[in-house]
């Protein structure tokens, strides 16, 4: 192990692969500090001075996210955003005024207004208006901070996911998780800094993209945690290789890797030993990490989980579990969401609320394990789709469908945070009276990606890569933090 | 360069001149070597193209000689004590003192801005705007120098009192020039006949044999189509198939036949434009069909065309001029100087290509297969016999391309139809008493009206074609047939009356208002077939049609114009927003550089013949460094991307000249001849061995005096397991190929494609041809850094993590090579000591010496061991009760994951 204990020195001392990063982008302002595999906590504590902006640039609120992504677009109008108003135009034609300039994925000539298809009631000392459709998470308004009138640029979904996950509605650009990893490294050297956990049986429109490294190393991207076959992509052992037996080849490379370094003196050997090493640990750490069986019963039925099934509520204890260890950022995608109403899975009445209810009790359990174990303090809880729903019901093809469903929307929808640093049982925003636009304290998603860098403790101006020729950053020119929604 | 150059000298005036002139005798400062570093490095961020503090930029000199928005002259030529810029720079207060908020410039450096100022405020332009100039290399008297490059890099090293390395063992230099010339280790037949002569002469042979195996395509093929963003789907949500595979087999081929990189440029910007294009120069073309595109329900067909231009562009500027022109979509570039309007004026090159982000994925060429090749062979020998080879090539585009479609956003005019240009509602839906006009068609030379749509309706309808107006005379008519679907897309059309007059074509479409007739693709117009008159014209005529309907064999994405009456205008996009349009513009390279001559037509074909053109300043330097930093890891512009101000410094500028000139020129862009003059110097030949003293000086190999370590690329990490084991296949060419992947890799949605592993060979094919998914790559290539090709890589960054160690050690794809080299290590001696040596020699042709060998012994014997104690662990290992074996495939296991092996050495 002496080896592995010099490699771990040198690899910090020369810095090699962070090193060579900053010599070849030299001059071009980049920076690239924390390893994915990191150099332990870089939390607040250890800085590294390599010349360049070191994170985090002040102090964290949050060491953490969890991202719960809905792909597809849940409707704000069955969730949150109780519109009475709307009740009442109900079965009317909408005005020309809301659809002149305006594109549509879908919707034809002119669509008929859709009132809420659920019922609404004020929880919590907050008073948050929730429906029926959440009757678990209802009770946790008092710990989410409600931004209710967010917007995007896009209204088809693979763009829309880009822009919200990437800052870019074209393919190409690393996603949030890798940015914070790639800016705050890792906690846990034997995890990766950053895991996603899918759910829904698809990934998201926007593929591998959603979770890709883009230009940053690859490193940075994140790392799929599977339900069937290995945890991890190769993470076991082949058959009949058992771990002793992995032991001695390693050790085997690594003292074979000593000779090679003895001859060329180049210190990625080392790192190479290094990376060898890590990997072996990894071997445990993330089977042991996923096994979910481990919990005692009160914790599954306050989840709802059912271990070896492949299904939201597992990924959401999963999530609390990598939080725990020190996971930087962990996303999950529940694909399922896109309510056009063109049939009854995927209607307001019927499919969308089957999928409330597959994530709402472990949602709010996740939000109240976070708490019990003091945890949602320090972690950064965010939930939402790409884009919300209209107000009007979609009329594809220019008919009227049998069952009730709304087309994309991306001028207003409705997404929540909890925990990290954020004002508790808070609302922010408002949208007008038929939740078509945001009237006040409207919120765009390069707004909700600089304010969720801040909270991690990173200005989103600061945090760049160099690439074809210029810095780039997750908010691209824009982005601004919502200072307001912050305690 | 000239034209500028006559502008700035008239602005300067005669007094300056005459200052200049009277200045050059003594030492004159020279701007892009003294001032432009100063710049760039202290004030460009904020006094540059797009941000301009105080109305000063410094990209262009017009821009920094006039009055500032304070009303003073920041640069007054000739008057340092009048220019503002010196007052600010020399501020005491920090708070008005340049640059604000940083150090303030050394003295030294100020005193030369005033020198520079007094000597007149020259500029010059960035040096990689300035053409190469022949430039002799450098004489030194050294036995290490082998051929130019030598000189060059041994002037360097002499200068900093740095020695360089010798010249690498055999063995390591073999493999060396192996992977680099092929991808591949050499094979033993090479190792053998290297180990038993090592001279420079026979080294010579063995590379001039590499340069000629079809290996070396293979491998420079790999990384062409990082630049070229190939794939086998087209990006975003559904991530369709792409059929394009040709394209790839196209580029491989082209490498192989070392087609002067001049051609290999023109055929793929432009194939389709040159007179009489072969078959092969239009497949070439899909160098552009590689951009993504985007088939979700409800996106926006134009929003995504327009991206896949602004692709192309950026794409185009990278790859030949190293500027990144993606900079210049929303404002004029922040440090070079281009302009926001020369963006679309290079946009509108690429704006008219027939391509629109639809579905099908057209235009496409086709194969026709059997009967129907027999008949395209009639149809040809037909028009041969009653014209010429030129027009029978002509028709024979036409036939297999179907094209140029006129699109519904060309079409005149339309009225009673519906049509969204959306994903999912891709066409123009077409009612009853509809019609769609064509205005200013020439009846001379339209013969034929072909009309491309689908249709699910059984019931007849007709199509009349009528001139001048909607109820205008009727000069030809047609039936609909039954086609259910975009993916079953047909043509019918007609013979129309032909006559000499320009005028506007209709299509009216019978029938009652709101019955539905057919969903329209598009219009073809073609000219009569040559011998219309003979008897049998007819029969070559309905062959011809029939042809055109036919779905056609393999078929492969490939770039077509649109005729040059249905033309798109091109206009400024204000901030980059496509939807917000300013001025029109014309296609134009920027000012910056010579334009294209007068006497041609500014178009895609005189783009390309300009990138390639000797006054280029750029394209011979970018490429040359392209090849150099594949083969050392690293270019002599390290950033291969960016030859801009704020690209990297050359390493090495006067050997960056002279290699570009030396390519273009002496070796006529012969790629073959720039590899192996760069694998012939001593600078490529020594070891990779660096002492403690060297990496201390020289810790990035700047000045080149060891060979780099270089970790193997993805396909080339794959490709050496495979080749070590016996199991590569050398099959060439042909449909990507699906091996071995884990299961549940691919959840896309709404998608019909699932892998489906490949049989036989097709397995162990190089990984140039695995199958390419723009949205769920092949898993271990991605942890190796391959690109997932979704835009123009000029470089991966490599990468060493813990996740790639997993790739190799548990893959099983990595698993089987070490079970079958454990076999081979097996069979070849009963003796332990030669089965470890013959294993290690597999993969790296070098004696394994006593520490190693011992080390191997040590993990053999432990292995063995644990195996006899678990022999049903042994059994599952190697499917049988051979202990041996199994601790062997452990062996060979390791082997595979050394640093020697992943890494060139």
């Amino acid at each position: 192990m002496k080896l592995f204990e010099e490699a771990k020195q040198k690899h910090l001392q020369l810095n090699t692969r962070r090193y060579f990063l900053k010599q070849s982008m030299a001059g071009l302002g980049g920076l690239a500090l924390s390893s994915l595999f990191g150099s332990g906590d870089v939390f607040g504590k250890t800085k590294v001075n390599t010349g360049f902006d070191t994170f985090p640039n002040f102090v964290p609120k949050a060491k953490r996210v969890i991202y719960l992504h809905m792909a597809g677009g849940p409707s704000q109008l069955e969730l949150f955003d109780y519109k009475p108003k709307l009740k009442e135009l109900h079965g009317k034609e909408c005005p020309q005024s809301l659809l002149e300039g305006k594109r549509f994925a879908f919707i034809q000539g002119v669509p008929k207004m859709l009132g809420p298809m659920a019922e609404f009631q004020q929880f919590g000392q907050s008073g948050t208006y929730v429906s029926d459709n959440l009757p678990y998470l209802a009770n946790m308004v008092d710990d989410m901070t409600l931004l209710k009138a967010v917007h995007t640029d896009e209204f088809n979904h693979a763009p829309a996911q880009l822009l919200l996950q990437t800052g870019s509605p074209r393919v190409g650009r690393p996603s949030m998780g890798a940015w914070v990893t790639y800016g705050l490294g890792s906690e846990n050297e034997d995890l990766p800094g950053f895991m996603v956990l899918v759910s829904g049986g698809k990934t998201p429109s926007a593929g591998k993209n959603a979770w890709g490294s883009g230009f940053l190393p690859s490193e940075y991207q994140g790392v799929q945690c599977r339900s069937k076959g290995d945890p991890i992509l190769y993470v076991s052992n082949p058959n009949g290789v058992s771990r002793d037996i992995r032991r001695k080849s390693l050790d085997a490379i690594s003292a074979m890797n000593e000779e090679q370094y003895k001859e060329f003196g180049d210190p990625e050997i080392l790192s190479r030993v290094a990376q060898y090493e890590m990997a072996f640990k990894m071997q445990v750490s993330v089977p042991d990490a996923m096994d979910i069986s481990q919990e005692p019963e009160y914790i599954h039925k306050m989840y709802g989980t059912k271990p070896g099934e492949s299904a939201f509520a597992n990924n959401c204890l999963l999530a609390r579990r990598l939080a725990e260890k020190g996971v930087r950022f962990i996303q999950l995608y529940d694909w399922g969401w896109d309510t056009h109403g063109t049939g009854k899975d995927v209607s307001l009445t019927d499919g969308f609320r089957d999928r409330c209810r597959d994530v709402d009790q472990p949602i709010a359990a996740l939000l109240k394990d976070l708490k019990q174990r003091g945890l949602l303090d320090e972690t950064l809880v965010v939930w939402g789709g790409e884009f919300g729903r209209t107000p009007m019901q979609e009329n594809r093809g220019g008919k009227e469908w049998k069952f009730y469903g709304r087309d994309h929307h991306s001028e207003a929808f409705t997404m929540w945070m909890a925990g990290g640093g954020l004002k508790k049982g808070f609302s922010f925003g408002e949208t007008d009276e038929i939740g078509y636009y945001g009237v006040k304290d409207r919120v765009h998603v390069h707004d909700l990606q600089a304010t969720m860098l801040h909270l991690l403790g990173i200005d989103h101006e600061k945090l760049t890569y160099p690439f074809q020729g210029r810095n780039f950053r997750l908010t691209d020119v824009h982005g601004h933090v919502v200072k307001k929604i912050i305690a | 360069m000239k034209r500028i150059r006559y502008k700035l000298l008239s602005l300067i005036g005669c007094c300056v001149f005459l200052f200049q002139f009277i200045s050059c005798q003594e030492d004159k400062i020279s701007f892009n070597k003294e001032i432009r570093p100063i710049l760039n490095k202290n004030c460009i961020s904020c006094h540059g193209g797009v941000k301009q503090s105080g109305g000063f930029g410094m990209v262009f000199r017009e821009n920094a000689l006039k009055e500032t928005e304070s009303g003073v002259m920041a640069i007054v030529p000739g008057e340092p004590n009048k220019s503002e810029i010196i007052k600010r720079i020399r501020h005491h207060d920090p708070e008005l003192r340049m640059p604000l908020e940083a150090e303030p410039l050394k003295e030294e450096e100020i005193e030369l801005i005033e020198k520079w100022i007094a000597q007149g405020a020259e500029w010059e332009e960035h040096w990689a705007f300035i053409p190469p100039k022949s430039i002799q290399p450098p004489a030194i008297d050294s036995p290490w120098v082998k051929n130019e490059i030598d000189q060059f890099v041994m002037k360097k090293l002499v200068d900093n009192q740095i020695t360089p390395s010798k010249v690498a063992d055999p063995y390591t230099l073999i493999r060396r020039l192996s992977l680099d010339i092929t991808g591949l280790p050499p094979t033993q037949d090479q190792v053998n006949r290297f180990l038993a002569d090592s001279t420079y002469q026979n080294y010579e042979r063995l590379a001039d044999e590499m340069l000629n195996s079809p290996k070396y395509g293979e491998h420079w093929a790999s990384m062409w189509l990082d630049l070229a963003r190939y794939a086998d789907s087209r990006g975003y949500e559904k991530d369709s198939y792409r059929s394009i595979w040709q394209y790839r087999d196209w580029v491989v081929k082209a490498f192989n036949s070392d087609m002067p990189f001049d051609q290999f440029t023109i055929e793929q910007l432009a194939g389709d434009l040159l007179p009489n294009p072969s078959i092969d120069q239009l497949i070439a073309t899909g160098f552009h069909r590689n951009s993504v595109s985007n088939d979700e329900g409800g996106s926006d067909n134009e929003e995504f065309r327009v991206a896949s231009v602004i692709d192309r562009v950026n794409t185009t500027w990278e790859v030949w001029q190293g500027i990144t022109m993606g900079c210049v979509q929303c404002h004029s570039h922040p440090y070079d100087p281009i302009k926001l309007e020369e963006f679309y004026t290079s946009y509108a090159f690429f704006n008219n290509s027939t391509d629109g982000d639809l579905p099908h994925d057209l235009p496409q060429l086709r194969t026709f297969e059997g009967e129907d090749s027999t008949d395209l062979e009639e149809i040809k020998s037909w028009i041969v016999k009653n014209a010429n080879e030129e027009e029978s090539n002509k028709w024979e585009r036409i036939i297999r391309t179907k094209e140029p479609m006129i699109r519904p956003l060309l079409f005149s005019d339309f009225d009673n139809v519906s049509f969204q240009n959306r994903g999912d509602q891709d066409f123009m839906v077409v009612l009853g008493g509809a019609f769609i006009k064509l205005s200013d068609v020439d009846l001379s030379k339209t013969a034929q009206v072909y009309l491309q749509y689908y249709r699910n309706d059984k019931e007849p309808a007709e199509v009349v074609v009528r001139k001048d107006s909607v109820n205008g005379e009727k000069i030809g008519e047609f039936e609909l047939g039954y086609a259910r679907g975009w993916g079953n897309l047909t043509l019918s059309g007609t013979e129309i009356l032909q006559s000499n007059e320009t005028t506007d074509l209709y299509l009216v479409f019978e029938g009652e208002k709101n019955e539905y007739k057919c969903t329209v693709d598009g219009i073809l117009l073609t000219e009569s077939l040559p011998g219309k008159n003979l008897e049998g014209y007819q029969h070559i005529q309905a062959m011809v049609d029939s042809l055109l309907i036919k779905k056609g064999g393999k078929s492969t994405a490939i770039v077509c114009e649109n005729p040059e009456k249905f033309q798109r205008k091109t206009h400024v996009f204000m901030r980059g927003n496509w939807m917000v349009t300013g001025q029109e513009v014309t296609p134009a390279v920027p000012g910056i550089f010579d334009s294209i001559p007068a006497n041609k037509t500014a178009n895609r074909l005189s783009f390309a013949q300009w990138l390639v053109d000797g006054n280029n300043p750029l394209t011979s330097r970018v490429i040359t460094n392209r090849f150099w930093n594949k083969i050392f890891g690293k270019g002599i512009i390290s950033s291969v991307e960016d030859f801009g101000a704020q690209g990297e410094a050359p390493s090495h500028p006067e050997l960056l000249d002279w290699l570009a000139l030396k390519f273009s020129d002496d070796y006529q862009w012969s790629v073959k001849k720039l590899v192996k003059l760069i694998v012939m110097s001593n600078t490529y030949r020594q070891s990779s061995s660096v002492s403690p003293e060297l990496l201390e000086k020289d810790p990035n190999n700047v000045f080149l005096a060891r060979a780099p370590r270089v970790r193997l690329s993805a396909e080339q990490v794959r490709d050496q397991a495979l080749m070590a084991s016996g199991l590569l296949s050398d099959k060439m060419y042909g449909p990507s190929v699906m091996p071995t992947q884990p299961e549940g890799v691919w959840q896309v949605v709404y998608s019909g494609l699932s892998w489906k592993t490949s049989e036989g060979e097709d397995k162990y094919r190089r990984g140039l041809y695995t199958y390419l998914r723009r949205s769920s790559p092949y898993p271990s290539f991605i942890t190796f850094d391959a690109s997932n090709r979704e835009f123009c890589l000029s470089r991966r960054i490599r990468t060493n993590t813990p996740l790639q160690a997993l790739v190799t050690l548990n893959d099983s794809v990595y698993f089987e090579t070490a079970q079958v080299l454990a076999k081979e290590m097996q069979n070849t001696s009963a003796e332990l000591k030669e089965q470890l040596e013959h294993g290690y020699q597999k993969l790296l042709f070098k004696p394994l010496t006593k520490e190693k060998s011992q080390i191997l012994e040590t993990l053999f014997h432990e292995t063995y061991q644990y195996y006899e104690e678990n022999n049903e662990e042994a059994k599952i290992v190697t499917g049988t009760d051979d202990i041996q074996l199994a601790a062997l495939i452990i062996v060979a296991n390791s082997l595979m994951n050394l640093d020697e092996v992943i890494v060139k050495s």
